[in-house]
């Protein structure tokens, strides 16, 4: 797979979705084109979905927040006939890297949790209206719905039948969200996930698979009624006016992708990606209405979007650099300013959802599975949410004093409220209390900082940075740093950052990370699943998996 | 002992499994009775419920000596459950278990995939009385009446078959599945019946003797394949139920024979030698060859589609597991296995409609769509005799596979009946000469007239040549309910 993989689309470009927009409500059709894949050699069939097809999903969500605001209600449905969504494509699975499948499933993820938090986030609540069947990937895009309907025609069911099928696991979060959120019965739950043929009609409803169970001839009428209700108990204003999310600029070259604003040098002897970004270029806008009209050019917005798409762009196009060294260059007060901007006008749609924004993109790089370290040199802009990176990390290094022929800005670092509560990371905790997980002291005694630009010593002091390095130190023990990581195994790396990252408590969504997560990508990697005998590459032949009956 | 040939009747319901000493069966079944009288008392309306029908009333499994005739009102019919005899030392004909015993219990990890093959196959059973209950108004004759209710009687006792094998294999869940098929209906916006071409209602006579003749046929092709299961009880209930499947097929051959007879008459009588004279001929109130050759196309194209996809997972799964075989398995003299076999599929490609080798495991439900496509051309080969006979210039054929398909690689796309792609506008004009139009459905409909009088029959088609039981041409088949 060469191919590079553009997460950039607009509406114009769809091919597997359709939106109509009626007012507070959106009707969003699933209509996969099955000669349309992203790669070859396999087709979309019956709803069925590869990584293009979310790409689509993801871009429709985030429109769905920035471009129609007045959407308080999305009903999510199959525009195919006698089936929803028939999950993740097999041969696509059957066919692709280790590397492609781990990729696709958490970008995939990350997707079903941005529609699941719309309601929370921003009072956009997702309905799934299930017609036909609806198993394993079809029945994990329902759930991540905040509301399921199906018709009872004796036939339309929800399954997860991927354990008896294909011997791998409903790892779209599909495990986890039926115990977790929809609080089925462990024991029901065990039932259903070894059945391949699923639940249908009443019993759907009363084992919690579903919210509601309706009578086909009355479906469509019952949809749209609870759509209007929802929409009527909505908190959300009517009648908002979005902004457009104008295409990104975006060069890519050989060894570098450049934005406006955030910029990625690629070392490819180095295996590292060194991430910039640079802080906005004039002050804040004066009020939100400023803002708006500023729209996807206002900093704060672009910053974020352009993060993001680098992200995923290197995730999935250079699998081989596994450190990305993140920067910043820019004034901290500016920083500052343009996000204050936002956490005054919280009450504002568009800084709301600005700021949740980056709660996502945050959140995206917690969830990176590459080694991931800050340098807050001089110069630097590590403020308010930048500052947020420095904790996400794996480690942070900071310039002390002044560097010999370096005239930039002494290197410092300065806390907001904002990291203090307004991007929790997936673990429901602040990156601050993850890093000082048991040690509440140390949380408050950064607080008492707040707005100080901090110099290298303090930050240490606070437990802020990782090392403090002067002008003598700082080039060799970066570069041996770096040296050393390029070196050690990209799996250990994987294992052991994902693992440090996320101390504390679990939630459904480290659960889903994590726990589900590493149990998939482990049965990803054994015969039984896709050895040449196993049952995804026997999948389609008739004949069956070929199973290593040993328990490990 | 248990006799396994002869019907018992010790328990409400007829059968040759030993009903009457196994008490949780007869339990579920005495249980979902009720549910289907109701069903069929809904169904069928009142008056030909209360008349007394000349019908066959299966009483043994005995090949020589299977059935009975007499008269009976259809809600006080037996329906029950036979299987044919067990075959000593039968083997499981196919698949990775081929040579093992025939499994006389669902193995576990096949139950799922089992269960969905009975429930389909089940849901068409009573799907097709449905789409059939009108047309006891409109028969032609007592002898077609009859005929009718035979074929649903039977359906009604293919549908006991099925369920049958789900209480008592099938635990919890075969019961519901039972129960949801009385639940769902053909037709019903409610609860549609699984597969589309089960969704359509039979309009007139014209229809009925061609679902009878195309689309009965797919469910014997299904029927066939499954009596070669290596799930003992479902091949011999197949087994039975393909002896009283042949009548069906019967009764869609002649049916369209007959109709072709009287055309062709008609047409000798007033002196028409074009075929293709359609005012003249429906003027004379028959229904002309190019009409039937359109009901031809609709039906046998309807029901190709209802063989699924060319290359499909879920028929290599129960090849593979030796639930399904293929047409008369026991026959084919390979190794029943087809692990490194392939078999020819059409696809199209570059525009072009192609043949290509696939694994001979995906192809199954095309192989059997092949071998559906030879069974079906014998009787338009005996179509084309009686045309023949009458001197008239007039050929029936199958259309190409590729024209008006629903499902598979051709689905939707513009070809003609000789195979041949060709332009929308083409297509468009074409489609008023290759499929009936709207028009066309009046103008049978117009001849749809009911004919009560024993002996009698409609002047749009001819009558059999031998009756039912070697009955005399006046015999009163049905002894009609006043109205
Ligand atoms: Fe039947
Ligand atoms: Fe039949």
């Amino acid at each position: 797979m060469t191919k590079m993989i553009d997460f950039q689309t607009n509406p114009s470009k769809y091919r597997h979705w359709k939106v109509q927009y009626d007012g507070p409500i959106a009707n969003l059709y699933m209509d996969v084109d099955e000669n349309c894949g992203l790669f070859d050699g396999y087709q979309l069939k019956l709803n069925s979905y590869d990584l293009g097809v979310d790409i689509e999903l993801s871009d429709i969500v985030q429109r769905m927040r920035f471009e129609h605001p007045e959407v308080k209600v999305v009903v999510m449905r199959s525009a195919k006939e006698k089936v929803f969504c028939a999950g993740a494509n097999i041969r696509m699975l059957g066919g692709a890297t280790h590397a492609h499948k781990v990729n696709f499933c958490k970008f995939t993820n990350e997707t079903r949790n941005t529609f699941e938090a719309a309601e929370e986030d921003s009072g956009q609540k997702y309905i799934a209206a299930v017609k036909g069947s609806c198993a394993g990937g079809g029945y994990e895009l329902a759930l991540a719905c905040n509301y399921i309907m199906l018709t009872d025609d004796s036939s339309s069911s929800v399954a997860l039948p991927e354990v008896p099928l294909l011997a791998v696991l409903p790892g779209t979060g599909g495990l986890t969200r039926v115990t977790d959120k929809r609080k089925v019965r462990r024991d029901r739950a065990d039932v259903f996930c070894a059945m391949e043929e699923g639940v249908r009609g009443k019993r759907a409803a009363e084992w919690k698979l579903v919210d509601e169970v309706v009578p086909n001839s009355k479906f469509d009428a019952t949809v749209a009624e609870r759509a209007a209700e929802f929409a009527a108990a909505s908190q959300r204003l009517d009648g908002l006016k979005g902004i457009a999310l104008t295409p990104l600029k975006r060069e890519i070259t050989d060894n570098a992708v450049t934005y406006s604003t955030v910029e990625i040098e690629l070392d490819r002897a180095g295996r590292k990606a060194t991430i910039t970004i640079n802080g906005p270029d004039a002050g804040a806008p004066a009020d939100m209405d400023t803002f708006t009209t500023e729209g996807a050019e206002a900093w704060m917005l672009r910053a974020a979007r352009e993060l993001d798409d680098a992200i995923l762009h290197l995730r999935l196009n250079e699998m081989e650099l596994g450190l990305w060294v993140i920067r910043t260059q820019g004034d901290p007060e500016t920083v500052l300013a343009h996000e204050k901007l936002l956490l005054d006008n919280q009450d504002h749609w568009l800084a709301n959802e600005v700021l949740q924004l980056w709660k996502r993109v945050l959140k995206r790089v917690d969830v990176t599975s590459r080694s991931l370290v800050a340098l807050v040199e001089h110069g630097s802009c590590f403020a308010g949410v930048l500052a947020e990176l420095l904790f996400a990390v794996d480690r942070s290094y900071m310039m002390e004093d002044e560097f010999e022929g370096d005239n930039r800005p002494m290197a410092t670092l300065t806390l907001a409220n904002s990291n203090f509560g307004q991007y929790p990371m997936g673990n429901d905790l602040t990156r601050l209390q993850t890093r000082f997980w048991g040690d509440e002291a140390s949380v408050e005694a950064a607080q008492e900082h707040i707005g100080e630009a901090l110099e290298a010593e303090e930050a240490d002091e606070l437990g802020l940075v990782t090392y403090i390095l002067d002008d003598i130190d700082w080039e060799d023990e970066i570069r041996i740093f770096m040296e050393e990581r390029a070196s050690f195994s990209p799996d250990a790396m994987t294992g052991m950052e994902a693992n440090l990252r996320f101390a504390g408590p679990e939630t459904m969504e480290t659960r889903i990370f994590g726990r589900l997560t590493a149990w998939q990508n482990w049965i990803f990697q054994r015969p039984n699943a896709v050895g040449a005998e196993g049952a995804l590459q026997r999948y389609g032949t008739g004949v069956r998996g070929d199973f290593n009956m040993e328990r490990v | 002992m248990l006799d396994l040939i002869n019907v018992s009747y010790d328990t409400q319901i007829p059968n040759n499994v030993g009903l009457s000493s196994d008490k949780k069966v007869l339990k579920a079944l005495e249980k979902w009775h009720p549910g289907y009288i109701d069903w069929w008392n809904q169904l069928i309306p009142n008056r030909y419920q209360q008349s007394e029908v000349y019908l066959r009333t299966a009483v043994s499994v005995d090949p020589k000596g299977w059935a009975k005739f007499d008269y009976v009102k259809m809600p006080e019919y037996r329906w029950g459950v036979l299987l044919a005899p067990q075959v000593e030392g039968r083997t499981i004909p196919c698949g990775e278990h081929a040579g093992e015993p025939a499994w006389q219990d669902v193995p576990g990890e096949y139950r799922n995939l089992m269960k969905r093959l009975i429930v389909i196959q089940g849901d068409t059973e009573p799907a097709s009385v449905e789409q059939q209950k009108a047309l006891a108004l409109t028969a032609p004759s007592l002898y077609d009446m009859r005929n009718l209710f035979q074929v649903n009687v039977e359906e009604g006792r293919h549908l006991w078959a099925m369920v049958y094998l789900l209480h008592k294999y099938f635990g919890r869940d075969g019961r519901e599945e039972a129960d949801d098929l009385l639940r769902r209906q053909s037709g019903s916006e409610e609860a549609p019946r699984m597969l589309g071409a089960f969704n359509e209602e039979t309009p007139d006579w014209l229809s009925f003797f061609m679902f009878t003749y195309f689309t009965d046929r797919d469910g014997k092709m299904q029927l066939e394949s499954l009596a070669q299961s290596g799930f003992d009880p479902l091949s011999r209930t197949c087994r039975f139920m393909l002896t009283e499947e042949a009548h069906h097929m019967f009764v869609g051959e002649t049916g369209v024979g007959r109709t072709i007879q009287r055309t062709c008459e008609v047409m000798k009588e007033n002196g028409i030698e074009d075929p293709f004279d359609v005012d003249r001929i429906r003027g004379l109130g028959v229904i002309d060859l190019p009409l039937i050759q359109k009901k031809l196309n609709l039906h046998y194209t309807l029901s190709l589609d209802l063989f699924g996809q060319e290359v499909s997972t879920n028929a290599a799964n129960a090849f593979n597991a030796g639930i399904k075989g293929r047409y008369q398995e026991n026959r084919l003299t390979d190794d029943h296995q087809l692990q490194n076999d392939t078999y020819k599929v059409w696809d199209i490609v570059d525009g072009k409609i192609v043949q290509h080798d696939v694994p001979a495991l995906t192809a199954i439900n095309m192989r059997l769509r092949d071998d559906y496509t030879k069974d079906a051309a014998g009787g338009v080969g005996r179509w084309n005799k009686i045309i023949e006979k009458m001197g008239i210039d007039f050929e029936l054929k199958l259309p190409h596979e590729a024209f008006h398909r629903k499902i598979g690689v051709f689905a939707d796309k513009l070809i003609d009946p000789d195979g041949k792609f060709i332009s929308g506008a083409e297509y468009d004009k074409g489609m008023v000469e290759w499929l009936p139009s709207h028009a066309d459905g009046d103008y049978i409909q117009s001849l749809m007239k009911p004919e009560y009088e024993p002996g009698k029959y409609a002047r749009w088609i001819a009558p059999p040549k031998v009756g039912i039981d070697n009955k005399p041409g006046d015999f009163e088949y049905v002894k009609l309910a006043m109205a």
